[in-house]
């Protein structure tokens, strides 16, 4: 990774080039900050066996600084949702994403993370966590590879290598509010839906194609 | 076992319940139909004088023509023999049933399902909440005139995908723009959610504590939940336990977090859509679900896959066993605090497997790979020879390896030895399957009680363990992969040349009408799917009888008396998944 910390712009004498390196605050710290990103140890479906075979030795996430997955949100820089976001789970999902501390990251793994998936049209299914999460990296696939969730992993890298420490949001001074923790009613009840909802209700439900 | 002689036959019971008990004479329909009011006294004859003592499936069928909900069980004898159907018939609105949990404790949690997904009360139930949506959700949604949010038709394929229609997608006309639909009378002021006050209030006290008087020190019991986020509940899974200090007096396990509506959506689907869906049940044991479906559907249209089709499901089948016991053992380890080194071991040899089954189907875990009739492609020489190296010179020596590491390690026979048992009359009440029926010393193994495919020509053991306490689940999943691993070496050996396709491949199979039951011993216990057809091209009936989910009714049983650290690894030792739990 030396390359692209070193800044080009400052020469170093010849004789210093293995000692020293001039680089600039931010890549140093987010350099520092993506080689150790450690991920949420919790599965939902089929996509958590394969992140777990990506943490074995075959695909060894270690090599990435990633192999510390603790259970606990609070220990946790990147949610990785990994299956079926259902409706009867979505609000315990918000209120572990509330719980991780700034700056954090999510990445929605597999087709139904990210839209839903196969499960699309079920009752049940939460058609992308994206409703309900700003999601920074989505990673293809049914279930994805580990090949494809290591490439999500540096996409990742690079896109926390391109933030200025200043632009982090959880680094602002402004105090960050918690997002909405969903209710189970006689079907999930967003609350950024709930003034449109007696009307809609009352109206039809889903429109005759 | 039992003193009383046993009943063989079971073609006079019409004469022995006069007006109770009638022929299903439907078209392709097979079993018995009893009046509500007789269920009861037909259930009970059947198990204590005709030793069909296993009921292995509960599940309701809604036909919306007929106006009439029915309920459909099966049921076993152990040993062995085809399943004897019995239905009950009751009107759809006010559906009540006799509940069969006091004869069968295993029916509690499909009970539960039937009142969840299709509104049939069940009366006498000990605890008929909702178990896979939460209370308080609008309707009953399997039934056949509830509709989705994302509702477009009744059957797949949809009239607007046709390439010359004009395509839309359905989600860009619902009223939120995503998936939820609320009934007109609902209001979100003056709306209170229904908290789980019915769970909680359900759970066990041991009476007469708490005053001094229990002898020893006076406790204050808690109720502590697990989960659904939770590192050792394999998945989004939740107990709730009552606890007297580190014991656990009473539990409660409460799914559904990953409730995925299968069945519904196979009930959309066509015959053969429903293919890669069963992948995604039990999400590490995708060809066995496959060979389940397979099986049914089969048995419906009436056709037999050619001889190297059978060989070549069987290997499957069975390769996929060793993977799947393979890792209900290092989660096991992991839950018993060995963390994550036995997974690690355990995934190298899945990860080989694996590397077999994407060769034969182009996808690691998501197989896809049978057809009605045969398999999807070739087994080519090249995985043949892959197949050939694990079974012969890879696997047996890991597996000795591995047994030499865990089998005589102090830790795992202090913590396991007489820890969560399952007595043998309780497992087969409880409606317990595969490897936990197994080690409570039952062996009922459904490649042997009912051959399927090439399963009565194949030499191998039904492997018993008799203490049903978790180091006997766990030693019995090593004696089931050895047995795994003699089938393959018979199915290397001999496997045939020839087709691996009855007929034709086609995208749309005809299917005649009328009901099937295919089961397979999946590693995790008898998997089975209950299909009815009404000559569609879609299945009008589509369940699924999930061994993990059944084999959880004996849960709260193990873990009564025991430590909550112990609890965990009972969990471990039942080994579920939570894709084929919640479906």
């Amino acid at each position: 990774m030396p390359d692209d910390l070193s800044n080009p712009e400052y020469p170093i004498p010849e004789d210093l080039r293995g000692q020293v390196t001039i680089t600039t605050l931010d890549k140093i710290y987010n350099w520092g900050r993506r080689s150790s990103v450690w991920p949420m140890f919790w599965g939902l479906a089929c996509c958590a066996i394969e992140m777990i075979a990506t943490a074995t030795s075959r695909y060894d996430m270690a090599r990435f600084g990633m192999e510390v997955m603790r259970p606990s949100p609070r220990q946790t820089d990147l949610m990785i949702i990994s299956g079926t976001v259902t409706k009867k789970l979505i609000p315990q999902i918000v209120r572990l994403y509330n719980q991780v501390p700034e700056p954090k990251y999510v990445m929605a793994m597999g087709a139904c993370a990210s839209g839903g998936g196969p499960f699309k049209e079920g009752y049940n299914v939460v058609s992308g966590v994206d409703q309900f999460l700003p999601v920074d990296v989505y990673v293809p696939g049914c279930p994805p590879t580990p090949q494809a969730l290591i490439h999500g992993f540096l996409v990742l890298h690079k896109k926390i290598a391109a933030q200025p420490i200043k632009a982090i949001p959880g680094y602002q001074k402004a105090a960050l509010e918690p997002l909405p923790i969903p209710v189970l009613g006689p079907d999930l009840i967003n609350l950024r839906d709930l003034p449109r909802i007696p009307a809609a209700a009352s109206g039809s439900g889903p429109e005759e194609a | 076992m039992t003193d009383q002689p046993i009943d063989v036959h079971v073609d006079n019971l019409e004469t022995r319940f006069p007006g109770m008990v009638s022929q299903d004479s439907r078209q392709g329909y097979t079993g018995y139909l009893v009046k509500p009011e007789g269920l009861t006294a037909f259930a009970t004859a059947l198990r204590d004088q005709m030793g069909f003592r296993y009921l292995s499936s509960v599940t309701a069928v809604d036909y919306l023509a007929e106006d009439l909900m029915e309920v459909v069980y099966h049921a076993y004898r152990l040993e062995g023999g085809p399943a004897l159907v019995f239905k009950t018939q009751v009107p759809r609105q006010e559906p009540h049933v006799p509940s069969l949990v006091p004869l069968f404790p295993g029916a509690e949690f499909q009970e539960r399902e039937a009142w969840d997904l299709f509104g049939v009360r069940f009366d006498g139930h000990p605890d008929l909440r909702r178990i896979l949506m939460w209370e308080g959700f609008g309707g009953h949604p399997m039934r056949k005139d509830w509709h989705e949010a994302y509702y477009e038709e009744e059957a797949k394929p949809f009239k607007n995908r046709w390439p010359e229609g004009q395509v839309y997608r359905i989600e860009d006309k619902v009223p939120y723009g995503h998936n939820v639909s609320y009934p007109s009378e609902f209001s979100p002021e003056g709306w209170v959610p229904q908290e789980d006050v019915a769970l909680y209030a359900g759970l066990g006290k041991i009476q007469g504590n708490g005053d001094g008087s229990g002898g020893g020190l006076d406790t204050e019991q808690i109720v502590i939940n697990l989960g659904p986020q939770h590192p050792s509940t394999h998945g989004v899974f939740r107990m709730v336990v009552r606890l007297d200090g580190e014991t656990v007096v009473d539990l409660r396990p409460v799914m559904g977090y990953l409730h995925r509506n299968h069945e519904k959506l196979g009930e959309r689907n066509t015959f053969l859509m429903n293919m890669p869906f069963t992948d995604r049940l039990d999400y590490l044991c995708s060809m066995s679900n496959n060979f389940g479906y397979a099986l049914a559907v089969e048995k419906l249209m009436g056709i037999q896959p050619p001889e190297r089709a059978d060989y070549i499901r069987v290997m499957m089948a069975e390769l996929t066993r060793i993977i799947n016991h393979m890792l209900a053992i290092g989660f096991l380890l992991n839950d018993l605090g060995a963390y994550f080194t036995p997974v690690m071991y355990c995934f190298n040899e899945r990860e080989l497997i694996l590397d077999v089954f994407e060769a034969v189907s182009g996808s690691r875990m998501m197989c896809n790979y049978f057809r009605f009739g045969g398999v999807a492609r070739d087994l080519t020489q090249d995985a043949f020879g892959m197949v050939k190296r694990l079974v012969q010179e890879r696997l047996p020596p890991k597996l000795d390896e591995l047994e030499r590491f865990l089998v005589k390690n102090e830790i795992v026979r202090e913590r396991s030895i007489g820890v969560g048992v399952l007595s043998a009359e309780q497992a087969i009440a409880l409606s317990a399957a595969g490897p936990v029926l197994r080690a409570s010393g039952v062996p009922y193994d459904v490649r042997r009680a009912e051959p399927y495919s090439i399963y009565d020509r194949l030499e191998f053991d039904v492997c018993t363990r008799q203490h049903g306490d978790i180091y006997d689940r766990f030693l019995i999943r090593f004696d089931e992969m050895r047995q795994s691993l003699r089938i393959l070496q018979q199915v290397v050996r001999d496997l045939p040349p020839g087709e691996i396709m009855t007929g034709k491949p086609q995208y749309q199979v005809r299917v005649p009408a009328g009901e099937s039951y295919g089961r397979v011993e999946n590693p995790k216990g008898e998997l089975g799917f209950y299909l009815v057809s009404n000559g569609k091209a879609n299945p009008y009936r589509y369940h699924i009888r999930s061994p993990s989910f059944i084999n959880l009714t004996s849960l709260a049983q193990m873990c009564r008396g025991q430590k909550i650290a112990d609890a965990v690894v009972i969990l471990g030792s039942i080994d579920i998944v939570l894709g084929e739990v919640d479906r």
